[in-house]
């Protein structure tokens, strides 16, 4: 342990992924996977592609079954639930391709993430009332985007929806946000603003759990890092740790025998 | 925040004017107009403008193309059709029906919808098509109860006894009325957070879902609602044409004049299904009535050229045009430059 990660209060598991398996036809994408989300970490979820990280996220966030095993949120089990109820629990998530609502504006996007915590028994009452569209703007403030409140998202850059995808998960308030590679396809700056952002977030009390194939970023942020391969957890711990792991550096750059092969096919 | 305000100002005052001069309007209109012919087109215009609307705020609002709601639009007449002949109704009381071939409407929808809901896309349109034959082919085979292939016919005269000159007038403002309440409830789920809802579910269902949005209560919702206000126009037309078979009371061209009126109008937009059918059912009746074969393919041309050019539809596109245009006026105006924020003001109405 580390002094940093003492200081995080790691004090007691928040999500737990219990040997979970999980097939798609003969290829097994989740093969008795563990993990340990600790409350209060950044924790980093790596692995070469095909791994099964996205398999991952999609169990416990309701958008795959597992086949076996469970998914604990605070001691509670919540495997196999459906999206809607997981996301009200309080787990919230970011996609691989961000995934907004193109012809909403902005402004609109968040507050469908805030829709589900609206108590009205008037259907047609008006969405998002003055609260609502203040704690939308900001957390729209937070993330840099508030100019763009009123403008359509499908016109926002690729950078710019990641920023509202983050936004729109926060709107709800979830106890652990899960990120699908919040780096991928974004420029320098940018990662660094992301990255901020969620340490700042993290500062205030949130848990994270983070796919990232970009190691800079995982390695600067994340602690615990934990490693698949093949569906399996072959290391975690402190960056360091698992920087210098025999068993991630053979899953990352293959065997010997493979790497006699590449040597060959090379010359 | 200078634009949104002087918006806000401006529409508070253009919006509620411009609605009371359309409601004068369509009050006055059959007391204007007293011929037979200018009522008659009236009332098809305002029973197919309270259909698109209806249909717009389902397949419009969730993105859910259902060809298939000719089946409330027939069941409603029907209904109306049996229960006036049993129950021995004539007069303005057969009116009194209309809420509850509305009802039956919306009943029939609660399992029609979940059946259908369970897919998307395209299988949902095939699915509503499939169970647009059944409920034809039902009409054709219970002849014990919907007369079969003859269907229902009522003499006008022993049912209604409506005096000739001012015949019309009574539906014209009972079908102005459904038009009305169904555009009201239209505009309200449009800003509601359940229009909302069914706005996400169109964009990402399945991010919609992961965002707390229980989306088959939502679309079966709005499935239902949207059958209601269809079932009883179908009750209404059953009464002013008093006559209903299986193959007009379950018309397959009815479901796709409503889409085009909608697509024409802006699909998902309040006004557009409004406009929309203010266009195609005076056009349309004004061919039938010439019975002209050259005016049907220059009306078949003419919404070629403009699916083509405004795919979005007329609303959506004069909304944006209207946007830009005042965005480069002001900034002329006060800046040098014409600000994003300002072009995408209006952005807001356009989804």
């Amino acid at each position: 342990m580390t002094a940093d990660s003492a200081e995080r209060q790691v004090d007691s598991v928040l999500l737990r992924i219990e040997a979970v398996s999980k097939a798609f036809g003969g290829v097994q994408a989740l093969d008795r996977a563990t993990i340990d989300v600790g409350r209060g970490a950044i924790a980093g979820l790596i692995g070469p592609n095909g791994s099964g990280k996205t398999t991952m996220f999609n169990v416990i966030t309701g958008y795959a079954r597992a086949d076996s095993g469970q998914v604990f949120l605070d001691g509670r089990v919540i495997t196999n639930s459906a999206p809607e109820r997981v996301f009200g629990l309080g787990i919230g998530r970011t996609f691989q391709l961000t995934r907004i609502f193109p012809s909403m504006t902005v402004l609109e996007n968040m507050l469908i993430a805030a829709q589900h915590k609206e108590r009205s028994w008037n259907p047609l009452a008006r969405a998002g009332g003055a609260a609502a569209r203040r704690h939308a703007m900001e957390l729209l403030d937070f993330t840099g985007i508030s100019s763009h409140a009123q403008a359509l998202a499908g016109t926002l850059s690729y950078g710019q929806r990641k920023l509202l995808e983050l936004s729109y998960v926060l709107v709800a308030d979830p106890q652990i946000i899960l990120l699908d590679e919040p780096a991928g396809g974004v420029n320098p700056s940018l990662i660094n603003t992301i990255a901020g952002k969620i340490r700042e977030l993290n500062a205030a009390g949130k848990t994270f759990l983070i796919v990232e194939h970009n190691m800079d970023f995982v390695m600067g942020l994340c602690d615990p890092i934990m490693v698949l391969d093949y569906g399996t957890v072959i290391a975690s711990g402190p960056p360091d740790q698992v920087r210098n792991d025999p068993k991630v550096l053979d899953a990352y750059l293959g065997t010997d025998e493979d790497e006699d092969e590449e040597a060959s096919g090379a010359g | 925040m200078n634009t949104a305000l002087s918006r806000s100002a401006s529409t508070a005052l253009l919006r509620p004017a411009g609605i009371l001069v359309l409601l004068a309007i369509g009050v006055a209109y059959p007391l204007v107009f007293t011929n037979a012919v200018a009522t008659n087109d009236a009332i098809y215009t305002l029973i197919f403008m309270t259909w698109a609307v209806a249909w717009n705020a389902f397949s419009g609002y969730s993105g859910y193309i259902s060809l298939g709601h000719a089946v409330f639009f027939g069941s409603g007449a029907y209904f109306t059709g049996i229960a006036t002949v049993d129950w021995g109704w004539t007069g303005s009381k057969v009116f009194w029906l209309l809420p509850l071939a509305g009802l039956l409407g919306g009943a029939i929808a609660v399992p029609v919808g979940l059946l259908a809901l369970r897919v998307r896309r395209h299988t949902f349109v095939v699915i509503t098509i499939a169970f647009f034959f059944i409920f034809q082919l039902l009409a054709y085979n219970l002849q014990s109860i919907t007369g079969g292939t003859s269907g229902l016919l009522e003499p006008p005269a022993a049912t209604i006894g409506y005096a000739v000159a001012t015949y019309n007038n009574p539906f014209y403002y009972v079908a102005f009325g459904l038009a009305v309440g169904t555009i009201a409830i239209a505009w309200l789920i449009r800003r509601s957070r359940f229009g909302l809802q069914l706005r996400a579910i169109r964009d990402d269902e399945d991010r919609a879902r992961s965002l707390g949005v229980h989306a088959m209560r939502v679309k079966l919702g709005a499935f239902v609602f949207s059958a209601v206000p269809v079932a009883m126009v179908g009750g209404l037309w059953w009464y002013y044409t008093t006559i209903v078979d299986p193959a007009s009371g379950f018309d397959p061209l009815n479901d796709v004049a409503i889409a085009l009126m909608a697509f024409l109008g802006g699909l998902g937009t309040v006004a557009g299904p409004v406009l929309g059918a203010l266009v195609i059912e005076p056009t349309y009746l004004t061919f039938q009535q010439q019975a002209s074969y050259w005016y049907w393919m220059a009306y078949g041309a003419l919404f070629l050229i403009i699916i083509l050019l405004l795919p979005r539809g007329v609303i959506p596109t004069a909304t944006e045009q209207f946007g830009k245009w005042r965005a480069r006026w002001r900034g002329r105006g006060v800046h040098a430059a014409a600000s994003p924020a300002a072009i995408s003001d209006r952005a807001e109405d356009l989804a």
